[in-house]
């Protein structure tokens, strides 16, 4: 896909679609078959990661394919970039959009330097912006180059390939990026920390991406709208917060499953305490007059508490250098962190509309207590609500 | 007596003729194999056929062979390729067909031409199948080789040959022993690079 700039301005003249994809009453029927889509028409945004979530089979592998035109609909068109995906050669058209695919995908046979520069080498970029790129895209997952650029894919773990599998999708930063169930053979610890992975990448990168799972506690994570998709159509899309607050009906409630019952169990889970994360923190450093930076595992997430066990400051981003003490470049406790006494609805709100993935617990005196996260949150009410079924 | 310079220029020779025969059979079963695949109704004919070719003893197909070529090199290298050809052609369709379709696929998705998806993936995950199909013909070569002698070509066959009509036993054996060690040594040396190689295809 070559990046057309002066439509580019001209459609941002025009307030039109820009890099985003977009479905329009695309039906997919394999002959003799019932159709696996059907009739779907959706739009993601520019920047918007949306999840496509449902029972297995209902068509969310064919949808994401139709987009790079691994499938052809049998009617209707999508868009990427506000043009019809067939006004494209499929082959300018898949080099230019990311591809993520379960299992990772990796090719045995190449390195890992090699399986992250496919696209780059398709597109003949000379040898030494392909291996800075690719030492770029190591750094972005903590993975040192020298160690791993020349292992082949079996020489890694199942977390590391699928990190892999997520680089060579953003070699070539791709606007438009296709992710289908891209950590689904991962065990839940490095799920979620590959997840944590992607959620910090984004946020940086903002790209437009189609992200498939089935996998609803995933799609809370990750997803700026969630679209579930039932027997090939369309039936319902939202934000994580509409989903859970109005379920079109009762298949999108149970698919919620937990989430749903926030308002029943309000008021039996009333101890922040409760919500707490079990404790997954190292030091990260020690200081004799300032006390210590604590960071919280599998988070961005860096606690300052001092001598006293007093918090005193939050922050989202490693601190380094010789001002890390320096009160400026910490959030201030009071606005980032929530106590113990807060109400339990409080805090899950905070930690689902806010930007926060987890919040630092405090008590009395400001003393840290520990961390409440989504995960941990959606834990705590779970347990509750068995108790409450029992 | 034979002096050892001989038989290493006789050795070099069979060498020659027997890589020689083999590259060209090779490389004719390799573009067959590509080629039927395209026409998936033409690979069972054809593979036949190459059957029938090497249910052929050596010794018949050099004489049908000598009718068209004369006696000479010629002759000898066309049998040798013809033999060559089914191992190969059989290797290649097998092991490309054989390639996982989840990595074609993988290909595809990442926006490759089917000229690359074969280059690039294909061919470097099917090599180590299509390198046995080289080691049973380089070997079979070696050993039809020694029969070149009557169809007027050179090697070690030509001492085996002298030994036997003079009943000389040293004579014989300075063609015998280095024609196995011959085949020995490229079994062996094939067969390693094999594994080493399918080590590296192996998915996990
Ligand atoms: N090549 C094909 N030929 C016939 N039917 C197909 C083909 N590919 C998919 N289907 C059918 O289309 C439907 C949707 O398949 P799809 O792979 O999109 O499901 P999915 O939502 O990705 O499921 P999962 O979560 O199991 O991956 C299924 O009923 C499937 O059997
Ligand atoms: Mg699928």
């Amino acid at each position: 896909m070559s990046i057309d700039y002066l439509r580019i301005i001209a459609s941002l003249n025009e307030g039109e679609f820009l890099l985003g994809v977009k479905f329009e009453h695309v039906t997919k029927a394999y002959p003799g078959h019932k159709p696996a889509v059907n009739e779907l028409s959706l739009e993601v945004q520019t920047g918007e990661l949306l999840v496509l979530i449902g029972p297995s089979g209902c068509g969310k592998t064919t949808s994401l394919r139709m987009i790079n035109r691994l499938e052809e609909p049998t009617s209707g068109t999508i868009y990427v970039d506000g043009r019809d995906v067939c006004s494209y050669d499929p082959i300018e058209l898949r080099r230019g959009i990311g591809y993520a695919i379960q299992q990772t995908g990796l090719l045995p046979h190449m390195t890992i330097e090699q399986n992250i520069e496919l696209v780059p080498r398709l597109l003949k970029w000379d040898k030494k912006r392909r291996h800075e790129r690719t030492r770029e895209l190591l750094s972005l997952v903590d993975m040192d180059y020298d160690t791993f650029a020349s292992r082949y894919p079996r020489q890694l773990s199942g977390g590391q390939q699928q990190r892999i599998g997520v680089l060579r999708a953003l070699a070539t930063d791709p606007p438009v990026i296709l992710m289908d169930e891209p950590f689904g053979a991962l065990d839940p610890i490095s799920r979620e920390s590959l997840q944590t992975e992607l959620k910090r990448l984004q946020s940086r990168l903002r790209k437009t991406i189609v992200f498939v799972t089935h996998d609803i506690d995933e799609a809370m994570r990750l997803g700026d709208r969630i679209a579930i998709l039932q027997d090939g159509q369309l039936h319902q899309i939202g934000t994580p917060q509409e989903l859970v607050q109005a379920p079109r009906d009762e298949f999108v409630a149970k698919f919620m499953g937990r989430l749903f019952n926030f308002p029943k169990i309000q008021t039996s889970v009333d101890l922040i305490g409760q919500f707490m994360q079990e404790d997954t923190s190292h030091v990260h450093q020690e200081c004799s007059e300032h006390g210590k930076i604590v960071k919280i595992d599998h988070l961005p997430l860096w606690c300052w508490i001092d001598r006293n066990g007093v918090l005193r400051g939050v922050s989202s981003q490693p601190p380094t250098g010789a001002d890390q003490w320096d009160r400026n470049d910490w959030t201030d406790p009071k606005l980032a962190a929530v106590k113990d006494t807060d109400a339990s609805e409080v805090v899950l709100k905070r930690l689902i509309e806010g930007e926060a993935e987890a919040l630092p617990v405090i008590g009395e005196g400001e003393q840290f207590i520990g961390v409440v996260t989504q995960r941990s949150a959606l834990k705590a009410l779970s347990n509750v609500e068995m108790e409450n079924d029992e | 007596m034979i002096s050892f310079s001989d038989i290493a220029m006789l050795t070099w020779q069979h060498l020659y003729l027997s890589l020689l025969g083999t590259v060209i059979g090779s490389i004719i079963g390799f573009l067959l194999a590509v080629w039927i695949r395209r026409q998936p109704r033409l690979a069972g004919v054809l593979i036949g056929f190459a059957e029938v070719i090497q249910t052929i003893p050596g010794m018949a197909l050099l004489a049908f062979l000598l009718l068209v070529f004369g006696l000479g090199d010629t002759t000898l290298v066309v049998g040798l390729a013809l033999y060559a050809i089914l191992p190969v052609l059989q290797n290649t369709y097998e092991g490309l067909e054989g390639v996982d379709p989840a990595y074609r696929e993988v290909g595809k998705g990442m926006g490759m031409t089917r000229g690359e998806i074969f280059r690039q993936i294909e061919v470097p995950l099917a090599f180590p199948v299509i390198l046995a199909g080289l080691r049973v013909s380089l070997v079979t070569a070696i050993g039809v080789a020694t029969i070149g002698v009557f169809v007027g070509s050179g090697g070690l066959g030509s001492l085996i040959y002298r030994g036997l009509q003079i009943i000389d036993m040293p004579t014989m054996m300075a063609g015998a022993i280095p024609v196995a060690l011959l085949a020995i040594v490229l079994e062996i040396a094939l067969t390693l690079l094999e594994r080493k190689l399918s080590k590296v295809t192996a998915s996990r």
